[in-house]
């Protein structure tokens, strides 16, 4: 997994609550034996139209969305099914951090070892960054997971959550497989006690 | 220190634990599926490695196979790609398939074979790829789904990095009126305290209502804790439990079985001990559960009305009401019984099991259904389909003039084909209700068995407390 570092970027403003899995990647898209192209997919039924034509409403079908890594989301985001193409649509879209009052556990996971991070804000700076973006879609905020912080564009600086273990990481690139396959003894050891 | 059946479970499996990590917890069984599956191979592949335990390791196919009928090859080229790398990977690996060429005859959705075989047992870590995992919980088991990069882990080392999560009791008492089932428990529960209420937590179902159900019936009650928001959900081992593994396949035998019972019997939660949360239902009150929205948690009785957003004081909820119903096309404070439908779906891992089958064959019973419906009836599981055959359920719901198919998840998921056409209604006895989930424009209605023959018959959401014999 690549290092994730501090970045800057221009929000996506998605203010829908209980975005599901489903939305995130409908389930026909789900017949891959592979993890590539699935951005082409990210939010298909509300993106697209029956005819696959771009629905000019949809905010991802705008231009300047283009390029913006910040998904800024309703309330509990990421419910629904344990499918990691969820995430991998969305770093496959070019999203590296989505923002809520909350994530649905298995999403969340599956986010975390995909380098797409999942900033739990509090109820009020949440309606504050859609209020901003309201009033300018084209808002940006600064990321820096070393210190943890949100750098909003007034300079105020918003604190965010995320386990140590987590953190680190994502901030090396740890592969976290490769972690657990290095406790073989261990592993080995507590199945011979369980026998 | 008195602990909890979870607690207990978790504290038997921790294999390490360093600090400010999370754990490294054992997993007993992980039961694999042809969809997210392929890339956890593919990563083996590209590291070099085996599986560590290709015996504790168990695959079927159930959500992209058609259930029209067993012919292979199958028509859909991407589907039949998946299915074929399963049986690839499978063989490569060592893991025994309950696939559509291989060991055919015990095929089913993973959620329905694991308790079937008798390979999901009371006091083990389960895992699978797949959110509703939190079934097996029924049986006293710590049970969640994990997604693709997990499932490489359990496949790589059997064992799993978790955070410990919190414990909520779910406490149901009172005694289940006629025409009310377990569906409606778990329905009503997730209307009560929204989809988001157990995000942290794993739920101990416990009370008079819980404890006087069939495993079935706990299983239907599982299945869904993750709509509650709980990634698990489980229940205290009892008698009840013994009984059904007791014979299966995979179930100890002679003085194993003695013996595992008497651990088992270890397992329910201790007197004392305490919940980071507790929710609570009284089952004397509760009617047939339907949901009326785009989420599980927008559900009331069948008897209710749609809500009216004007009634709402949060904005974002209020919003989030009007694009449901806007989706649903339903009027804020219709009836819902009444509400015409055009398919009928009986299935999925949270109803398809014989019990339920049972159910629905009783209402169809010498009834026609509704010429402007579509009922299917999709078996769980190749067995569940033999054993209903066997007690001519089959020809109940065929003279009725509903359609009886192969076992897969088939319309819960709408992968294979079987889906909903836009703006149809449906009432669906799986488990998920969001936008497009049953075929693109599809708007589902979830309900019980008995609710969904009794709709079935008429053509509209119905109690079915009215046509019970
Ligand atoms: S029946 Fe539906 S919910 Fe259950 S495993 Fe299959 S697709 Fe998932």
């Amino acid at each position: 997994m690549e290092k994730y570092t501090a970045y800057n970027s221009k929000i996506v403003a998605l203010p829908n609550e209980n975005v599901d899995t489903d939305q995130i990647i409908p389930a026909r898209f789900l017949k891959v034996t592979d993890k590539i192209g699935l951005g082409d997919n990210l939010f298909s039924d509300w993106r697209y139209n029956a005819d696959g034509n771009p629905k000019p409403d949809f905010i991802l079908n705008h231009g300047e969305m283009k390029g913006r890594a910040i998904l800024l989301a309703g309330d509990n985001f990421g419910s629904g099914s344990s499918r990691e193409h969820a995430p991998w649509a969305l770093t496959g879209y070019g999203f590296r951090a989505v923002i809520s009052t909350s994530f649905a556990d298995i999403f969340r996971n599956n986010s975390l070892k995909n380098g797409l991070l999942p900033i739990i804000v509090d109820k009020d700076t949440h309606a504050q960054l859609f209020s901003l973006c309201e009033e300018d879609p084209d808002t940006a905020l600064a990321i820096d997971l070393t210190a943890q912080t949100l750098t909003l564009p007034d300079g105020r600086k918003v604190q965010f959550p995320i386990d140590g273990f987590s953190k680190t990481c994502l901030l090396n690139g740890i592969d976290e497989i490769g972690y657990v396959l290095h406790m073989d003894e261990k592993i080995t050891a507590f199945e011979s006690q369980d026998a | 220190m008195p602990q909890t059946l979870f607690e207990k479970i978790w504290n038997a499996h921790v294999v390490a634990q360093d600090a400010d990590s999370p754990a490294v917890l054992y997993i007993d069984l992980h039961l694999v599926h042809e969809v997210t599956s392929p890339q956890a191979f593919e990563g083996l592949r590209n590291r070099g490695i085996k599986v560590r335990r290709p015996d504790r390791t168990y695959a079927t196919m159930d959500h992209g196979i058609p259930t029209h009928s067993r012919d292979i090859p199958i028509a859909d080229a991407l589907a039949a790609k998946q299915i074929a790398q399963l049986e690839t990977n499978t063989a490569e690996f060592g893991i025994t398939l309950y696939g559509l060429r291989q060991n055919a005859e015990k095929q089913g959705i993973v959620h329905v074979i694991g308790p079937e075989l008798g390979l999901t047992r009371p006091g083990m870590t389960i895992v699978c790829g797949d959110s509703h995992t939190s079934t097996h919980g029924a049986f006293g088991a710590l049970s969640f789904g994990i997604g693709t990069s997990e499932v490489e882990m359990v496949l790589s080392t059997q064992c799993l990095l978790q955070r410990k999560p919190g414990t909520a009791q779910v406490r149901v008492d009172g005694k289940l009126q006629k025409g009310v089932v377990a569906k409606d428990i778990i329905l009503a529960i997730i209307a009560k305290y929204g989809i988001g209420a157990g995000t942290g937590y794993v739920f101990e179902y416990t009370g008079e209502a819980i404890r006087i159900l069939n495993m079935e019936e706990r299983m239907t009650v599982c299945n869904m804790s993750i709509e509650g928001g709980a990634r698990a959900g489980m229940i205290a081992p009892d008698d009840t439990t013994f009984e059904y593994i007791a014979g299966r396949e995979f179930a100890p035998k002679g003085a194993n079985w003695d013996k595992a019972v008497s651990e088992w019997r270890k397992l329910p939660t201790d007197d004392g001990a305490t919940f980071d949360a507790t929710f609570s239902l009284d089952a004397d009150t509760l009617e047939p559960m339907i949901t009326y929205g785009t989420n599980p948690g927008m559900g009331t009785g069948v008897t209710g009305r749609v809500p009216d957003p004007a009634q709402l004081a949060d904005l974002s909820q209020r919003n989030a009401l009007i694009k449901a119903l806007g989706y649903m096309n339903l009027k804020p404070n219709q009836p819902l019984l009444g509400q015409a439908i055009d398919v009928v779906f009986i299935g999925s891992c949270t109803n398809s099991r014989i019990s339920d089958l049972r159910d629905a064959a009783a209402v169809m019973k010498g009834r026609r259904v509704n010429p402007n419906v579509r009922v299917m009836i999709v078996p769980g599981s190749a067995q569940v389909k033999r054993e209903a055959e066997a007690e001519g359920l089959d020809r109940v719901f065929s003279e009725a003039g509903a359609e009886w198919r192969e076992a897969g998840c088939s319309m819960c998921i709408a992968m294979n084909g079987d889906q909903l056409q836009p703006g149809q209604y449906a009432i669906s006895t799986s488990n998920r209700n969001f936008e497009g989930r049953q075929g693109k424009g599809g708007r589902t209605f979830l309900a019980s068995p008995l609710t969904a023959a009794a709709s079935a018959i008429t053509g509209v959401v119905t109690d079915v407390r009215t046509m019970l014999r």
